[in-house]
């Protein structure tokens, strides 16, 4: 087998054992797979810009925050639960947000751009943990979770566990095949050769800025969809989801999965949740576990997990 | 405000800023030299906080917890660079973003575990009680003063090392061509480990020092952290002058925020940077060359 067949192989059963954990329909496992898979789609938004685009950014939290907030702003405030109207504004939140400031950090290179965005992540978390305006640090709870309802009737009841599994579930497949789609487009050889050189990128003719703009901006509306996916899905949403920490953690979610890869942060995504909550139940300080693995996967697998399934069974 | 408050905040500023350029010169030489960005810099001033706060309570006194804990920082400083730190000089800035934050895991986890969740005060120096009248109202704690111009001492030193030593004479070379350095005959690889430990000593200290002021608590660290490496992205990275001065601005910045704006003072500094950035987007003394 190729190294091509074994990924395909794997994301298929990795797909129909995910369905299969939609049937048994056990509360925990939905909530635990759907957080995995939540983070997935947040981890494979990430390796557009850190994997293919070469930009290492960590103001990547902000737009899931951003979203959250935007969805709980949405439904307490303006009492919209429509996930038509509410998903679409969501994402629209995150996106401009990332216009903003992706506009600001590009002009910074290299380090100092991942200062840059570190900076902003920052800025937003204590806006919004200190701001009266959001509920400070306890976060805000989803007066109602999205629903969406055709003549009285609900069709899409996110307040209802399989339901939302299942929208979470497609909402992965989607985000995975349009990332994958863009990056085999010409628009993503143009990442690629950013990423590669960007001078003689630019001296092909093609306006590098705007490329990785946009790959900002289409990367942070990824990023909003995992958010408004995980607002909905716990019904609450916190300042710390907005904060450096959590652009770390998803930073190592990606490079401890195989940057570049796609398939390789969703592998990442998977083994730090589940990482996560096994090792929170063996003791009181699993984050110590997830640093010691982390260390050890940077020292010895320089292209994370991914670089395990390329290499197959040949060691 | 009166006058008097604006020289108190002032004066505050001043102090916290030159605390500040403890962490960040550290943080800033690593980079400048080593090329590491170094996301445990925040976890070495914890880590020195919790020491100052155990030796004082075994010694009795916090002058001897400094005079044995910088030592004994610098030493600690040397494992972690031969350890971990040493392995990825041929790597990129991501793997060692990486690395270094699973070491601030694994240290905060290793904080807890040894001291638990409380937080510890540490006691003011009997001889540094005391405090300065500043007009009718204000006054000004002692041990203030003294942080204050300890730090300034400690900038002096650092000063005079970089540009009148040997040693400093190396690291400046070892800052723009650590190649070069190498086939000149000076030991890169020990250059490189003395260079750590200094940065992890001076965070240390730092902590040492603030440890009386802020208390010790865990994940102390990680404000900190955030906070330096914004002092060292508005001096410009790799510039201990740029991270000296940086750090009074953000410094002078952050309190006064907090009297002028207390609802959103945290995010002032992040402000500050912002528009330094879009000024200079390589900050106030960073290199106009090509980022490394």
């Amino acid at each position: 087998m190729t190294a091509r067949q074994r990924v395909q192989a794997l994301l298929c059963a990795g797909a129909l054992a995910l369905l299969a954990v939609a049937a048994v329909g056990d509360r925990f496992w939905l909530q635990l797979f759907g957080k995995a898979m939540i983070t997935c789609i947040f981890a494979i938004s990430l390796d557009l810009l850190v994997g293919y685009a070469g930009l290492v950014s960590l103001a990547h939290a902000a737009f899931f925050g951003l979203s959250a907030y935007a969805l709980a702003g949405l439904t307490n405030r303006l009492q919209l639960v429509n996930p038509l109207l509410t998903l679409p504004l969501a994402l629209a939140a995150a996106a401009l947000a990332a216009l903003c400031i992706g506009w600001l950090s590009l002009r910074a290179a290299g380090v100092y751009f991942i200062m840059v965005t570190l900076a902003f992540t920052q800025m937003l978390f204590y806006l919004f943990s200190e701001a009266p305006w959001f509920g400070g640090s306890d976060g805000l709870y989803l007066s109602q979770k999205p629903l969406l309802s055709i003549l009285g009737r609900p069709l899409l009841d996110l307040g209802n566990r399989t339901a939302a599994y299942l929208f979470i579930f497609a909402a992965l497949v989607l985000s995975y095949f349009f990332l994958s789609r863009l990056l085999r487009a010409p628009f993503g050889r143009v990442l690629a050769g950013i990423r590669g050189n960007e001078q003689r990128t630019r001296a092909l003719g093609f306006s590098t800025a705007r490329y990785k703009l946009t790959a900002f901006v289409i990367a942070g509306a990824v990023a909003g969809l995992a958010g408004y996916l995980d607002a909905a899905l716990y019904g609450f949403v916190n300042p710390a989801e907005l904060g450096w920490r959590q652009s770390g953690l998803l930073l190592m979610t990606v490079l401890l999965g195989g940057r570049g890869t796609l398939y390789g942060p969703i592998l990442g995504a998977f083994l730090l949740t589940f990482l996560e909550h096994y090792g929170a139940r063996l003791t009181d300080h699993s984050s110590a576990l997830i640093g010691a693995v982390v260390i050890l996967v940077v020292l010895f697998l320089p292209r994370g997990v991914a670089g395990l399934v390329e290499r197959g069974g040949r060691g | 405000m009166t006058l008097s408050l604006v020289a108190l905040q002032l004066l505050n500023g001043v102090e916290q800023g030159l605390l500040l350029f403890l962490v960040a010169s550290g943080l800033t030489l690593v980079f400048g030299v080593l090329g590491v960005l170094n996301f445990a810099h925040g976890s070495f001033y914890m880590l020195g906080a919790y020491l100052a706060f155990w030796l004082a309570e075994r010694t009795g006194s916090l002058l001897f917890a400094v005079l044995l804990g910088v030592p004994l920082m610098l030493l600690f400083g040397f494992l972690v660079e031969r350890l971990a730190v040493a392995r990825l000089y041929q790597r990129d800035h991501l793997s060692q973003v990486l690395l270094t934050y699973g070491l601030v895991l694994l240290f905060n986890e290793l904080s807890r575990l040894l001291f638990g969740n409380d937080v510890h005060p540490v006691a003011t120096p009997a001889l540094l009680s005391g405090s300065f009248k500043l007009g009718e109202v204000q006054s000004w704690p002692a041990y203030r003063l003294f942080t204050s111009l300890s730090c300034l001492v400690i900038a002096l030193l650092l000063r005079y090392v970089i540009l009148g030593t040997r040693f400093g004479m190396r690291l400046r070379a070892g800052a723009s061509n650590a190649e070069m350095l190498e086939v000149l005959g000076v030991d890169v690889r020990k250059l490189f480990a003395r260079v750590f430990s200094a940065g992890v000593a001076l965070a240390a200290l730092a902590g040492m020092l603030a440890a009386p002021l802020t208390t010790v608590y865990p994940g102390m660290g990680e404000s900190v952290l955030v906070i330096s490496f914004v002092v060292v992205v508005i001096g410009g990275i790799g510039s201990v002058r740029g991270a000296f001065f940086g750090a009074l601005l953000v410094g002078i910045a952050d309190t006064f925020g907090k009297v002028l704006v207390p609802s959103v003072s945290s995010a002032v500094v992040y402000a500050v940077m912002a528009a330094v950035l879009i000024w200079r987007p390589r900050g106030l003394f960073g290199a106009p060359a090509e980022a490394r």
